[in-house]
């Protein structure tokens, strides 16, 4: 497998991008404007249409590049736009509900790294790749499903719990450019459109919600309980 | 000539979207809706009969019909068929006459989707196939444009989603696990899978099973996991409720029972079942507490399906041939006995104007036949003899008992009879209970009049149920033991 006998440059870059992706889901876990989230969530898909590319470059994986560009015109461009001109439209600037303030949110996301530590720690051991860029790969992948599920549970805008999922799905992105390159690019590119169809279905949903219940805070969403 | 008759059973619902989307017209486009569901239902029946010579494989080993695929295929058809019955009646209830076409181009798109991911051979198309059925189907949760159903499709989208790219996070792990194996590109088929799993690393298949597992059992409604479930289930249009508990739920079943037979192969001990058994017993118990208090009509009903959703889960988790056998006998009856339970509920919150059963009162009376036939799905529904769900029930808990879960047995005992008193007495009271005021506001004989569109389906999902409660088919229980074999081949 590639990320067991990689050259030293090219797993310090692998490094280095994973980590600011990571980085980077934590300024979203601690930002309170919903610009400042896209932004990161735009920056964070970028690095990991480079990381593509670059184990593609690296590990002579030449349908990578595609999938990079892919990432980065859909995931960096496309998909940052549609949610930025519906946080236009609906003109909310910043998250109003949070059971969180982002500085515990900020803790509570580091304890969820340790905890993706630990258990990539634990199955690197297991099969022998201990120290190798696949036990970081893989806590990245963990802790930004971690992180995605913490965005969900403790941020109340509508906005920002799509932007939570999408996180969740960046995450298992970077994780599978490391761990398994060879991964048919079938399913890949249909991930990447799923995720537009995703993305034109929370957009509907968003308008009803703000023409029938009057405002995109999920916390009014209450009626069905029990 | 299976590929053709398998492709003319995907074209039908295809077709007849597209038809609803360029006609338009209300009275057509239903019409051509039930005219696909007649031949998705006509071509599934064979095509199940004949899986057991296969599986067949298509599309460079994209698209499998195998076995257990097909039975999920006959339950979805099943569910189709009723549904789009049912639908004509009901939704010219609603008078949203402009909008139909778009309901019935999602509706046939949802069994379209369904019925895809029965078919699927790919760890990873399955997945799309899946995350396709929750695409098109919040639409339907969501088309009565109330602020409730609103609220239920964008509970169902979130949860879904995020359950379900947990589902993900795990098919790219099996991947990794099986490319340790198998080289770092293979087609990841549920053969090659399980093929490679006995070599797999146990950690790993351990934690990505765990990951599948809470991944896809949130699209099946597995407690604690359910949250999305009653309320997309109580606030969509009576047939999508009927399709989304019937044949929705056994989709994704399907793979969770498919990742159990990979993770079996890979020796990674009982725990994988245990969790299963487990996760089934929190589902009786949540849909037990939910359903002795419990003042919606069709949030009873939803509530019902979590719990016969870990009857199933129960049944695969026992495993062995009978635990198989009693889980897809179970699907088979909870398909069509759900159905029935969820046009009975349209029909009465249509006539007394109220989704709350302390407002349904003096059903017997109004509606003596159609009651009749909803208290007798009732009584199917809780697990009474002599319905199919009584005879599915009884094997499943014999295999409990074959495989040493018998905790798991008397738990599950225990909580059906709770249940069955719980659910029975909100019945208790819709028959026989005082009156109230909403229910003699409504005291108008007009409204009880039930279309034939309306009733019909009961009758036509009430008649199996009876008939498989006394005799169980011989040529199923041989499909069952094919399954099994299958299911376990490949365990060495």
């Amino acid at each position: 497998m590639l990320a067991a006998h990689l050259d030293p440059l090219a797993a310090s870059v692998f490094s280095l991008m994973a980590i600011v992706s990571l980085l980077l889901a934590f300024v979203m876990l601690g930002s309170r404007w919903l610009n400042n989230y896209l932004y990161a969530f735009a920056a964070e898909s970028w690095v990991i249409a480079a990381l593509s590319a670059s184990v593609g470059f690296y590990g002579n994986y030449p349908e990578l590049y595609l999938i990079a560009v892919l990432t980065a015109l859909f995931r960096g461009l496309f998909l940052p736009y549609l949610v930025w001109r519906i946080v236009r439209r609906l003109n909310v600037a910043r998250e109003i509900h949070e059971i969180l303030q982002p500085s515990s949110a900020l803790v509570v996301g580091a304890l969820a790294v340790m905890f993706s530590l630990a258990v990539a720690y634990r199955v690197g051991q297991s099969l022998g790749l201990a120290g190798t860029v696949a036990v970081l790969a893989l806590t990245v992948m963990l802790s930004m499903k971690l992180i995605g599920f913490l965005m969900l549970a403790v941020r109340h805008e509508a906005l920002s719990q799509i932007l939570g999922l999408l996180v969740l799905e960046n995450g298992i992105f970077l994780g599978a450019q490391v761990l398994v390159p060879g991964m048919p690019l079938l399913i890949e590119i249909v991930i990447l459109f799923d995720l537009l169809i995703v993305v034109a279905c929370f957009g509907v949903l968003v308008r009803y919600l703000v023409t029938h219940v009057g405002s995109t805070s999920t916390l009014s969403l209450r009626r069905l309980v029990g | 000539m299976i590929g053709a008759l398998l492709l003319i059973m995907m074209l039908a619902p295809a077709l007849a979207a597209a038809v609803s989307l360029i006609v338009r017209r209300p009275r057509v486009v239903e019409k051509i809706n039930l005219l696909s569901s007649i031949a998705v239902f006509a071509l599934a029946v064979p095509l199940t009969v004949w899986s057991g010579r296969g599986p067949y494989r298509f599309l460079n080993d994209y698209v499998v019909l195998d076995l257990l695929g097909a039975w999920v295929i006959l339950c979805t058809a099943v569910v189709y068929l009723l549904a789009s019955i049912y639908a004509v009646g009901y939704m010219r209830l609603l008078e949203e006459d402009g909008r139909l076409w778009g309901f019935y181009a999602l509706f046939s798109g949802f069994a379209l989707t369904i019925l895809l991911s029965a078919v699927m051979n790919n760890a990873g198309l399955y997945w799309i196939a899946i995350e396709l059925t929750t695409l098109v189907s919040t639409f339907l949760v969501g088309f009565e444009r109330e602020p409730e159903s609103i609220e239920a499709a964008w509970k169902y989208i979130i949860l879904i989603s995020a359950g379900i790219s947990l589902a993900l996070l795990g098919t790219v792990l099996f991947y990794w696990n099986g490319s340790l194996v198998l080289g770092p590109s293979y087609d990841m088929t549920w053969d090659i899978l399980r093929g490679a799993a006995p070599k797999m690393n146990g950690a790993l298949a351990i934690l990505s099973f765990l990951l599948v597992l809470i991944g896809y059992g949130t699209k099946v409604g597995l407690a604690p996991m359910h949250a999305w479930l009653p309320d997309a289930h109580s606030e969509s249009p009576a047939p999508i409720s009927a399709m989304l508990s019937g044949a929705l739920l056994n989709g994704a079943m399907l793979g969770i029972v498919r990742y159990l037979s990979i993770s079996d192969a890979a020796q990674i001990g009982i725990f994988t079942r245990t969790t299963l058994v487990a996760f089934g017993v929190i589902s009786l118990l949540v849909g037990a507490l939910f359903i002795v208090r419990q003042d919606g009509i069709k949030r009873l009903m939803a509530y019902s399906s979590v719990e016969h959703m870990g009857v199933v889960a129960l049944g695969f988790g026992f495993g062995g041939p009978l635990g198989i056998a009693g889980a897809l006998y179970h699907m088979l009856n909870h398909s069509l006995n759900k159905s029935l339970m969820f046009f009975g509920a349209g029909n009465v919150m249509r006539a007394f104007g109220s989704k709350r059963i302390s407002d349904i009162r003096g059903v017997w009376t109004r509606q003596p036949v159609h009651g009749a036939l909803w208290l007798a799905g009732a009584a199917a529904i809780t697990g009474a003899p002599p319905f199919g769900l009584f005879l599915s029930e009884i094997v499943i808990l014999r295999a409990g008992f074959e495989h040493g879960f018998e905790w798991a047995v008397y738990a599950m005992l225990a909580l059906l009879i709770v249940i069955f008193i719980g659910f029975l007495n909100h019945f208790r009271g819709m028959y026989f209970g005082r009156e109230t005021p909403t229910a003699e506001s409504v005291a108008d004989a007009r409204h009880f009049a039930l279309s034939g569109w309306c009733v019909a389906p009961m009758w036509l999902a009430l008649a199996p149920l009876l008939v498989f409660g006394v005799w169980w088919p011989t040529d199923m229980w041989n499909h069952f033991m094919a399954v099994a074999n299958a299911l376990a081949s490949a365990a060495p």
